[in-house]
């Protein structure tokens, strides 16, 4: 399933546009069983993203933390392995980042804030890569159950120290960090005013090309992709398996925890229980959508940061837990069609 | 009495685990990974608080439980068996799908965002109220059917799986489906078998949920599906060391709920032992936990 489709660039977004009628069918239902017309809700849906600048904005903003996400379970397929623990390595990044900005001084400028804090907010979601990483290399523990346990674990933890350190008087948050904030979009387009939407997005799109660099230009990123084609070739070929493995993973969870940097330097300044509120699975759907590549996953991100954000504008009329519905349909369905649409181009070639 | 208050907390919190662990180790066996137990429980409570509200009886709710954890089931494994999709994704998605379609209907049937009205439960001596808070009302705390179904479930999944045809085929296709084949086994079929026996069973676990609650609340099951997951890793995909990794589990938690008053242990660091222990026991670091051989393949 992290093979990219051997062929044509038309077979490879095939099953994703399938994926998004079947789902567009189903929400057709869910509107109709609530009594409203589809045209409307659509219609709405569309106003209330792309429609206006602070719909815009939120998507923007929403699609940030998305394309860090989705490159860690992308970067993570090219190599064979199934990362699901993006969720546990979002908030440890932000975690992480919102540390370094309480221990540096007020007085701390940005252009050694701010890149102190997204180092550490790497090195937080790296860290938590690392642990599967190192059980697969060493020990070949299965990465998909270690990160999913491992959500639990690290987001337990997190919670604690949070609960009985670091919290401000009621709430579920740290005190706001010292300095590394960065500017927000409506700072420098007073339009985007009110939107969470932050110059992070800049961060994002050069690391969705970075990876791009190192998967396809690099000598390891060309490991890391053998290793995931074929692992026993690749050992054969004078790869060391493990050591690719543990390196994409940690690589993962440090794209991971770069996603905490949008929220907590971006936006609210402070690390928060629960921020990471479901973005590290939803990453999943935006590496499969994006067909595991650099190119294609800030592509995707936008397009279920879209979903995600309408649901907020239609919650009005329909209630706005159709989105989430929405989501899981299209995953369940390019996770179906994705083997058919190939199985059917290989029929083709062979009759051609 | 401390102490048989500890037990009977101990077997109520446990008794959806072994529910969900018996269908998940059914599945797993049968080489399809169960990732779905927390989808499949809570599509399942939502169904049975829909059907036990609407007919106010504890046992529509329990058929109407069943009926939606087998559905759930079906697509997941039409899904993963007959579209050959990859089974992590797939049971991801259904999670996702099962947290979205509840909250959905229960904004549609009970205009909630946050819980069902109350439904009627199991509860045939408790609520007597004669001689509450006694030993015998303690005791009459269990006497509910599906406590008992989850005392029975492992015993007679691992009967099955040891001792009948289906089971001996069911081990087959987990472990290498093409033998089976050649032996005229349609691997296929057996896995379907699997997945909606599988959900069935799961399924318990969720109404008992719902109907021990009295009611549905959005994202009732909080991870006790990936609790029995980790049970059956843990167990080492054998059935009484998976019975004694819900136990162990569920003792934990009630211990710190007695404790709470003390302060000893963060509750938080209770929450992590069920996954910090199957993280180890894949790791081998004390007896490697070995899965099925054809765990997560799609059959030919």
């Amino acid at each position: 399933m992290s093979r990219s489709v051997p062929g044509s660039f038309a077979v490879a977004w095939l099953a994703p546009l399938i994926a998004l009628l079947i789902a567009a069918v189903v929400g057709d239902i869910l509107i109709l069983s609530f009594g409203q017309s589809p045209g409307d809700v659509y219609r709405l849906l569309l106003e209330g993203t792309w429609g206006n600048a602070y719909g815009l904005g939120q998507v923007l903003y929403k699609a940030t933390t998305l394309t860090f996400t989705g490159l860690a379970v992308a970067l993570g397929l090219r190599a064979g392995l199934f990362n699901i623990g993006a969720e546990g390595q979002l908030a440890a990044g932000g975690f992480a980042a919102a540390l370094a900005g309480l221990a540096v001084p007020a007085t701390t400028p940005a252009f050694l804030a701010v890149p102190l804090c997204v180092v550490a907010a790497a090195m937080g979601g790296g860290i938590v890569g690392a642990v599967p990483g190192a059980l697969k290399a060493r020990f070949g523990a299965s990465e998909v159950i270690v990160t999913i346990m491992l959500n639990f674990v690290v987001l337990a933890l997190l919670n604690w120290l949070v609960a009985a350190r670091l919290h401000v008087g009621e709430s579920l948050h740290t005190p706001p960090i010292n300095a590394g904030a960065v500017p927000r979009l409506a700072d420098l387009a007073p339009a985007f005013h009110g939107s969470a939407a932050n110059t992070t997005i800049v961060l994002a799109i050069l690391t969705a090309a970075a990876v791009g660099w190192y998967l396809f230009r690099t000598r390891a990123g060309y490991d890391l992709r053998a290793t995931g084609l074929q692992p026993d070739a690749a050992e054969y070929g004078g790869i060391r398996v493990g050591a690719v493995r543990f390196r994409a993973l940690t690589l993962a969870g440090a794209l991971a925890g770069l996603g905490g940097v949008n929220y907590v330097l971006g936006y609210k300044h402070y690390y928060e229980e629960g921020f990471a509120s479901g973005s590290g699975f939803l990453g999943i759907a935006v590496a499969l959508v994006g067909r595991n590549h650099p190119a294609g996953v800030p592509i995707a991100a936008l397009l279920f940061a879209t979903i995600s954000q309408g649901g907020l504008a239609v919650n009005a009329i329909v209630p706005k837990q159709m989105v989430e519905v929405l989501t899981a349909v299209v995953i369940i369905a390019v996770a179906v069609t994705v083997p058919e649409v190939q199985r059917l181009a290989a029929a083709g070639r062979r009759v051609a | 009495m401390i102490i048989l208050a500890f037990i009977v907390q101990t077997l109520r919190i446990a008794t959806p685990y072994l529910l969900a662990a018996s269908g998940g180790l059914l599945s797993e066996r049968a080489g399809i990974i169960a990732l779905t137990l927390e989808g499949w429980m809570l599509t399942s409570a939502f169904c049975a608080a829909l059907g036990a509200h609407y007919a106010q009886s504890p046992w529509v709710g329990l058929l109407c439980g069943v009926a939606g954890g087998i559905v759930a089931a079906a697509l997941h494994a039409v899904a993963s068996i007959r579209y050959r999709a990859n089974q992590v994704v797939v049971g991801i998605a259904i999670n996702l799908l099962a947290i979205g379609t509840t909250r959905f209907f229960l904004r549609l049937a009970f205009d909630s965002s946050s819980n069902s009205p109350r439904v009627p439960g199991f509860d045939w001596f408790t609520s007597s109220g004669a001689g509450a808070g006694g030993v015998l009302d303690t005791l009459a705390s269990l006497l509910n059917p599906l406590v008992v179904a989850g005392l029975l479930a492992l015993p007679v999944v691992g009967w099955l799986l040891a001792n009948l045809p289906l089971g001996l085929r069911i081990r087959a296709v987990g472990e290498k489906p093409e033998a089976a084949e050649s032996l005229g086994v349609d691997p296929a079929r057996v896995r379907w078998v699997a997945v909606l026996a599988a959900g069935a069973l799961t399924s318990l676990g969720g109404v008992y949920l719902a109907l021990d609650q009295h009611q549905f609340t959005d994202n009732m099951t909080a991870g006790r599906g990936f609790i029995a997951l980790a049970a059956v890793i843990f167990g080492n995909w054998r059935p009484a060391r998976v019975a004694i990794a819900c136990v162990l589990f569920a003792a934990a938690e009630t211990l710190q709920i007695q404790l709470q008053g003390l302060q000893l242990v963060p509750s938080q660091f209770v929450e992590m032992i069920p996954y910090l222990l199957t993280i180890v026991a894949l790791a081998g670091i004390v007896g490697r936990a070995v899965p099925p051989a054809a765990l997560g393949k799609p059959t030919a």
